[in-house]
């Protein structure tokens, strides 16, 4: 099995996603709260913060399911072109769709995982491939020469992403019928078979077991170093956040209270402060 | 020009044209509100009520002689209370008979809307197989006097007692879902149903409480429509639908909203008959339906029931 | 506004024994089909004609009867079945499956009998079947297989189907010159077939697009009032579309080409070949759609639409395309069915009639070509006997279609034949895994 695709190797420093002062609230609520975040391309970074504290909002505001009130989401997508993900005056807010949003190259994964539960692991994988493919209905209907080497295309590359997560036994497989933790992973196949730059990852370690938790850090670094795609990551589980991530930032109360290597953030009292019996409690 | 001509011409029937899909439009908001679903078979229900005040008003009257004073108010009140409580049972066996196993198995959408266009189609047509597929007129209860005129408008009896009995059913329900225990059980199912049955609250009791409430004032609603025009077995399709589209306006599952999208959407048909003949009326309100969703899909008060209400 | 107190408390209510309580709805169904049954009709001037005639009759003691021996036996069965915990319903789905399974050698053998068939048996029925074929039968296969495709793959409802039957219809009694407003020139019906597509296509792209980008429900209230509008506009535009009375003389089909010189006639045989023929190519396309990334993005819709959206398929785009291609392929269907008759006129496109379609499909099994081809077909045969045998009343037809819509929906969704992915969809939407349609909110949520 070799690296299915090979990119530019990252540049240090190099922007890829910008978020300025975003604020998103529903009704008296506020979600996040002028939100400033920036991921350089290459590097896994890691959104942690209290239940409750916006992180999945932030997802949900970056892949274009809410719009904020306020600010801005530029993402510069693998041919260096700026793509405004969210943008416009306070009157008339524009975020992208989330299809757009992906074809920009940007996927994700859900919190409570959403397989296509009544498909198989293989055509969970193969749909999202699919999408990259210019194959119309009359393509299709016809089955002519360019609808067929696309479908051998996305077969092929089905293949090598279900080899990478290690998960070619069980291609024929109900996807509803797999495990818990056979279900994260696939989905995270799934999501990378849009050839994403930028893979978001909601809560990957929930729910799984320790010997899943460890497959699941070597798979989160093997995405990064040999598939080249930018990691953001909402997690829970400090360990698995402490030995992956590059960066961390915290979110509480829909504020960024604060940013860092990992070992700088856990020495801050401000973060300490705000896991003081939420996260003890949790784990 | 067209519009101010004969605008007092035309607001008076417009209004009490209105108030009508005001009251079915009140039923598909409610349903819409507890189940996200279009109930298409509550156009039924309406007909169901016509047809029992049809009834109704035929037992009552039965020398061929105009009633009048007290008579008619009681005939009246009567041909209202019947038709409300047919509306309702037929509305109450609905939810029970056919929506009901398909919630227990948590069916997908789709199915419901077929459910629902099915019985619609099967109650219109059993109708029209028992009562006869010729439209019948509703005996006159009281004589349809001009009562005054308002900027050259006449205005009637009949106009004045739709108008009422609709605005008054109308302030009834929006004070029973405020005010009553029975209206805070339907707000938080409309609200968050998952939560409201951890709260305890009996969610299949409140879903057929909502559709009892919305087949009583779509049965009235029958009645009234049936003493204006006629009563016909598919008499209830095409107020249906002018209902929903009334729903939408005001704001799908806002009660307030369907009130004020079916007094609206009433004047609107009706002050249109001034600038179009009058066989196109039928087309104005699915172009609202359409300019509706397309520049303000959530409506003129928003589409909560449990926020506006 | 505040809620007082919990607004239910729980109330001790008399239980009626749940048994007796089914009884008296089994008694009630046999009174119900009693009256359904009956082929009597009531007028204005004698509303309780029917009742009286239905509930008065010996005939309604046979129906209780039914009904009670119905009752016995299902909770007998019921008794039985209380043993066994988990019911076929709830058991959760296993096994490996194909994704993409070469068609099987058997699979073709009983492809090429069914085609045989289609194309002996007819020769050897009465002038009254071949027409009941070709009118009924052939059509509406024809529709409800393009109505599959928006109901069935693309988990939409389409309640104006048939609105665009009649477009195509309508476009080639254009192109015929059989219409009040005339082009300069009249085209074959052949060359009207592509035209009609188009007209369709786009009429379709019009309409579903302002309402795709909603919520799927509206699209059902929407296309209801569609096809009230086209109604209208064929009645009232006199001048245009010849009113109440329609279009006259629509040729027949033709073919002059490369010296061979065939015309269909008013004989059916022809036509069934000309209908099956079509069906054969649609069936073709279509199958192969279904197996193709077009039908794997629709399922990922219908499974779960946020998902598939966040995994790069265009939800709307692919769901305006289902609308499409199923307006054409009732456009299609038009071309033809104006032809063949020769005479169409409003009163030939109802409403009632997209919700029969709708009926087919539903029956047959939303999703499988096989369940929907044969559910229209049975659907349409059969009330064609009843009918000649003088069983059951023209009129009566709807309230059937309307109690079966129902009836399906509540014990068997999946249909007679049903898809094996649908099934699997549905058991797991009632386990609330999944879910099997794409009505649900969009996924961009408006916040």
């Amino acid at each position: 099995m070799g690296t299915p695709v090979t990119r530019t190797p990252p540049k240090a420093g190099e922007v890829l996603l910008t978020v300025r002062q975003v604020t998103l609230r529903f009704g008296g609520l506020t979600s996040l709260s002028e939100v400033d975040l920036h991921l350089d391309r290459g590097e896994i970074l890691a959104v942690i913060g209290p239940n409750g504290a916006g992180k999945t909002s932030l997802f949900n505001c970056l892949t274009g399911v809410y719009t904020p009130q306020e600010g801005t989401i530029e993402f510069i997508t693998a041919d260096r072109t700026p793509v405004q993900l969210v943008s416009g005056t306070a009157r008339r807010r524009r975020s992208r769709k989330p299809h757009a949003v992906n074809h920009a190259g940007i996927a994700r994964t859900f919190q409570n995982i959403r397989l296509f539960a009544a498909l198989s692991a293989f055509d969970n994988v193969k749909i999202a491939a699919e999408t990259r493919q210019r194959t119309g209905p009359i393509g299709a209907m016809l089955r002519l020469p360019h609808a067929r080497a696309n479908e051998r295309n996305s077969d092929r590359r089905t293949e090598e992403l279900l080899d990478f997560v290690g998960l070619r036994a069980v291609a024929d497989e109900l996807a509803s019928s797999l495990s818990y933790g056979v279900q994260r992973r696939l989905e995270i196949a799934r999501a990378l078979a849009t050839d994403p730059a930028l893979l978001l990852l909601d809560e990957p370690a929930a729910g799984t077991n320790p010997t899943e938790k460890r497959e699941l850090e070597g798979l989160i670094r093997r995405i990064n170093s040999e598939l080249d795609v930018t990691v953001l990551l909402i997690e829970h589980d400090m360990k698995l956040v402490m030995s992956v991530a590059d960066r961390v930032t915290v979110l509480n109360f829909g504020k960024v209270i604060a940013e860092g290597r990992p070992e700088e953030v856990q020495r801050n009292p401000a973060v300490i402060e705000a896991y003081l019996g939420s996260a003890e409690e949790e784990s | 020009m067209c519009l101010t001509q004969h605008f007092w011409q035309f607001l008076i029937p417009g209004i009490t044209l209105g108030s009508l899909y005001a009251l079915i439009a009140i039923g598909y908001t409610l349903v819409y509100g507890v189940l996200q679903l279009i109930n298409f078979a509550h156009s039924e229900v309406f007909m169901t009520g016509g047809f029992a005040g049809l009834f109704i008003a035929q037992a009552l009257v039965t020398t061929g002689v105009t009633p009048h004073g007290a008579d008619s108010v009681l005939y009246m009140l009567a041909g209202l209370a019947g038709s409300a409580v047919f509306g309702a049972i037929v509305a109450f066996l609905l939810e029970r008979v056919a929506y009901r196993p398909l919630r227990r198995r948590n069916a997908p959408r789709l199915v419901y809307l077929i459910t629902a266009i099915g019985a619609s189609l099967f109650l219109a047509n059993l109708a029209g197989k028992l009562f006869g597929r010729d439209k019948s007129n509703i005996p006159d209860l009281y004589s349809n006097g001009v009562v005054f005129t308002l900027f050259g408008a006449q205005v009637r009896v009949q106009q004045l007692v739709i108008i009422g009995s609709g605005l008054g059913l109308m302030v009834l329900l929006d004070t029973v879902v405020r005010r009553t225990k029975l209206g805070a059980g339907i707000r938080s199912v409309a609200q968050d149903a998952q939560t409201a049955s951890l709260m305890g609250v009996n969610i299949n009791r409140v879903i057929s409480q909502t559709f009892v409430i919305g087949g009583l004032l779509g049965g009235a609603a029958g009645f009234l429509f049936g003493t204006y025009l006629n009563v016909h077995y598919q008499m209830g399709f095409l107020p249906g639908i002018k209902a929903f589209a009334a729903a939408v306006l005001g704001g799908i599952g806002n009660i307030r909203g369907a009130m004020l999208g079916g007094l609206l959407l009433g004047i609107v048909e009706s002050l249109s008959q001034s600038c179009m003949s009058s066989q196109w009326i039928d087309v104005v309100a699915f172009v609202v339906l359409i300019l509706v969703l397309m520049f303000r899909p959530t409506g003129i008060l928003g589409q909560r029931l449990g926020r506006a209400a | 506004m505040t809620i007082g107190k919990p607004p239910v408390q729980v109330r001790r209510t008399r239980q009626v024994d749940p048994r007796w309580m089914r009884l008296g709805g089994w008694l009630v169904m046999g009174a119900l089909l009693r009256i359904m049954t009956d082929t009597a009709e009531g007028t204005p001037s004698d509303h309780w004609y029917v009742l009286s005639n239905a509930l008065e009759s010996p005939a309604l003691i046979g129906w209780l009867a039914a009904a009670v021996v119905v009752w016995a036996l299902l909770e007998v069965w019921r008794a039985r079945q209380l043993g066994s915990v988990v019911s076929t319903w709830t058991a959760a789905p296993r096994g490996r499956l194909r994704t993409l399974s070469a068609v099987p050698l058997t699979r073709w053998l009983m492809l090429a009998a069914v085609a045989a068939a289609a194309i002996v048996i007819p020769q050897f029925l009465s002038e009254f079947y071949q027409r009941v074929l070709v009118d009924q039968v052939a059509v509406f296969v024809l529709l409800a297989v393009g109505l599959n495709v928006v109901v069935g793959w693309a988990g939409l409802l389409d309640l104006g189907y048939v609105a665009f039957f009649a477009i195509g219809a309508y476009t080639c009694a254009y192109f015929t010159r059989a219409l009040p407003v005339r082009p300069p020139f009249a085209l074959n019906p052949f060359v009207i077939l592509p035209i009609a597509v188009l007209v369709c296509l786009t009429a379709g792209l019009l309409l579903g697009a302002p309402t795709l980008r909603l919520r799927g429900d509206y699209l059902a209230i929407v296309t209801l009032g569609f096809h009230e509008i086209v109604q209208l506009f064929l009645v009232n535009k006199n001048n245009w579309t010849g009113g109440n009375e329609g279009a006259f003389g629509i040729p027949h089909f033709s073919i002059n080409l490369f010296g061979i010189h065939y015309s269909w006639t008013l004989a059916s045989l022809p036509y069934w070949y000309l209908f099956i023929a079509m069906l054969a190519i649609l069936v073709f396309l279509f199958n192969r759609l279904e197996h193709s990334k077009v039908g794997r993005s629709w399922t990922s819709i219908r499974e779960d639409e946020v998902a598939a959206a966040a995994n790069g398929v265009p939800t709307v785009k692919y769901k305006l395309m289902a609308f499409a291609i199923g307006a054409s392929t009732s456009g299609l269907s038009g071309v033809l069915y104006a032809s063949r008759i020769g005479y169409i006129n409003p009163a030939s496109f109802p409403i009632v009639l997209s919700i029969t379609v709708l009926s087919y499909v539903i029956f047959g099994g939303m999703g499988s070509l096989i369940g929907v081809i044969v559910g229209a077909a049975l659907l349409t045969f059969l009330p064609a006997v009843f009918q000649e045998q003088a069983i059951v009343r023209q009129e009566d037809i709807p309230m059937w279609i309307g109690a079966i819509l129902v009836v399906m929906m509540i014990f068997r969704s999946q249909g007679l034949i049903p898809s094996r992915r649908r099934r699997r969809e549905l058991r797991l939407a009632a386990q609330g895994i999944a879910d099997a349609d794409a009505m649900s909110e969009s996924p961009e949520g408006r916040s």
